[in-house]
């Protein structure tokens, strides 16, 4: 493996495991054809194992800075290097998108197995990963249902499921669960972490809300808009696997302050 | 059937009160005819009338199969290749906006065989409401499943199997629903403008060999088969949407 800048956190399990990829973003640029930049400049390391949040106000750019790394869109300048040990192959890189983005007329199973069967696989190969899949996000038991039978929040688990169908090495987040009640939105973020810490994946997690990104990551990277940058990173240091009584401790509550302070100077950028 | 009993009492309803206006108001049965005589008509004519209702049905299933598979056939080029679309667009419009009583004697003098040229007819009906759903069909795939098919490098065969294939089937249906019901209208127009002759005719010749004849009980009954032909088309038509569909969407209404 490479030599990586190494983050100065506190090691952690994640970042143990030698599966996983991260990604280099050097002065990267995004520029549409009507002329609107839209990224300017992003210097940006994800080491390998790390979880990072983009936080910012809606048009800063942090979803397409996600859709270039999962080469989606291309960047109209800079590079953007995957970090990790060999080349990726398909499902090495998962994305989930806003919305669970199930097929309307396949099972939950058929949903979680479509990643496997683009790779080839048949659905008796698939089962066991696709089960083991819904397993860790505590659906097993609705592998035969349709999609529209389920609530907002199960949907978005399945869309967690089916990205981690293949053991993906690095995990695209681009605000999954924006959409969903408080309760769900927590129960959600909690069962990512043990994901996360069980399979040693890196993470790139884009949202809008600072006490989900001071909640999941080890870094926050703060954005502001017109042209879409980096304004602010913000280092985590607690320790993860994180308990549920790290969101009522102070440190927590002065995370989100200062989150929120460098979001609301970010907003303030806007015209 | 709960859902289709109100129907039911109301066509039952509308009968009875055509029978009752007729027999009430002594209208003589060869300026409108009592349900119960057409009835009667249908049953003693049955055997030449069953042979004129598999005519008209052979030529309006035949044309809804073409239109089928040429309505796929062109949109899936379509979708295949742009600039096709937009080639060939104006033709497929020029075709849905001409009226097909009028284009019909044109066919009628080009095509020798009249079964051929009734085939025809009915086709130019039905091909556009199919072409022009499946084209918006293949078009609507979710955006974001789409980039999920490119993310996991899928070939051109799994993203049209897997994904446009499955998005643009109830849009599909929708047009097959309609050209269902164009088919039959254009089979019976054409019948209409062929005429009387030939040894092999449908409904719609029955109707207008009937009406040189004034026999306006026997106008009734090919007009009831017709009509009975074009319910059973609209009922399959929805019952194989039902099967095809029904199961991977909220049922209507909820």
């Amino acid at each position: 493996m490479p030599m990586m800048p190494v983050a100065d956190g506190p090691v952690t399990i994640a970042s143990a495991g030698s599966r996983a990829l991260g990604v280099v973003f050097e002065r990267v640029e995004k520029r549409y054809d009507s002329g609107r930049l839209a990224l300017a400049g992003i210097d940006l390391c994800v080491v390998p194992g790390e979880f990072v949040s983009l936080l910012g106000p809606s048009g800063c750019g942090k979803s397409t800075l996600l859709r270039i790394a999962a080469g989606l869109e291309q960047a109209s300048g800079g590079r953007v290097q995957s970090a990790g040990s060999e080349a990726s192959a398909p499902g090495d890189v998962a994305f989930v998108f806003q919305e669970p983005a199930l097929m309307p007329w396949a099972s939950v199973f058929d949903n979680v197995w479509l990643p496997l069967r683009l790779a080839g696989l048949t659905r008796s190969q698939a089962r066991e990963a696709v089960m083991a899949s819904l397993a860790s996000v505590g659906l097993a038991d609705v592998a035969a249902a349709l999609p529209h039978t389920l609530s907002g929040g199960m949907k978005m688990r399945v869309s967690v499921a089916r990205a981690l169908v293949t053991r993906p090495r690095l995990l695209l987040m681009d605000e999954p669960f924006g959409a969903l009640d408080e309760i769900t939105r927590t129960r959600l973020n909690a069962d990512l972490l043990s994901s996360w810490a069980q399979w040693g994946f890196t993470v790139l997690f884009v949202t809008h809300s600072v006490y989900e990104a001071a909640y999941l990551s080890q870094r926050v990277v703060v954005m502001g808009s017109t042209p879409g940058r980096i304004l602010h990173e913000e280092r985590i240091a607690q320790a993860t696997p994180r308990e549920a009584g790290f969101r009522t401790s102070i440190g927590y509550a002065q995370t989100c302050a200062r989150l929120s302070a460098a979001l609301e100077s970010a907003s303030g950028a806007m015209p | 059937m709960k859902r289709a009993a109100p129907g039911l009492v109301g066509v039952l309803c509308f009968l009875i009160a055509w029978e009752f206006t007729v027999r009430l108001g002594q209208i003589p049965s060869f300026t409108l005819p009592p349900p119960s005589l057409v009835a009667l008509t249908v049953a003693r004519d049955f055997p030449s009338l069953a042979l004129s209702t598999w005519f008209t049905l052979k030529v309006t299933l035949g044309a809804l199969l073409l239109a089928c598979a040429s309505g796929v056939v062109v949109a899936g080029l379509f979708a295949l290749w742009r600039p096709l679309e937009r080639a060939m667009l104006p033709l497929a419009v020029v075709l849905q906006v001409t009226p097909v009583v009028a284009v019909a004697p044109l066919i009628l003098i080009y095509v020798d065989s009249t079964a051929a040229a009734l085939l025809a007819c009915a086709w130019v009906v039905a091909f556009f409401p199919i072409l022009s759903n499946t084209v918006v069909g293949l078009r609507v795939a979710d955006p974001a499943l789409g980039a999920l098919f490119k993310m996991y490098k899928a070939s051109p065969w799994q993203r049209l199997r897997l994904l446009l294939a499955p998005s643009a089937l109830p849009y599909f249906l929708a047009g097959l629903r309609v050209s269902g019901g164009l088919s039959l209208i254009g089979a019976v127009t054409a019948e209409m403008v062929a005429g009387a002759a030939g040894r092999e005719t449908g409904l719609a010749s029955r109707i207008l060999e009937a009406s040189f004849r004034t026999d306006t009980p026997r106008m009734f009954a090919a007009l009831s088969l017709l009509v009975a032909c074009g319910v059973v088309i609209f009922l399959a038509l929805n019952a194989l949407s039902q099967l095809l569909i029904g199961r991977w969407q909220p049922a209507q209404g909820e």
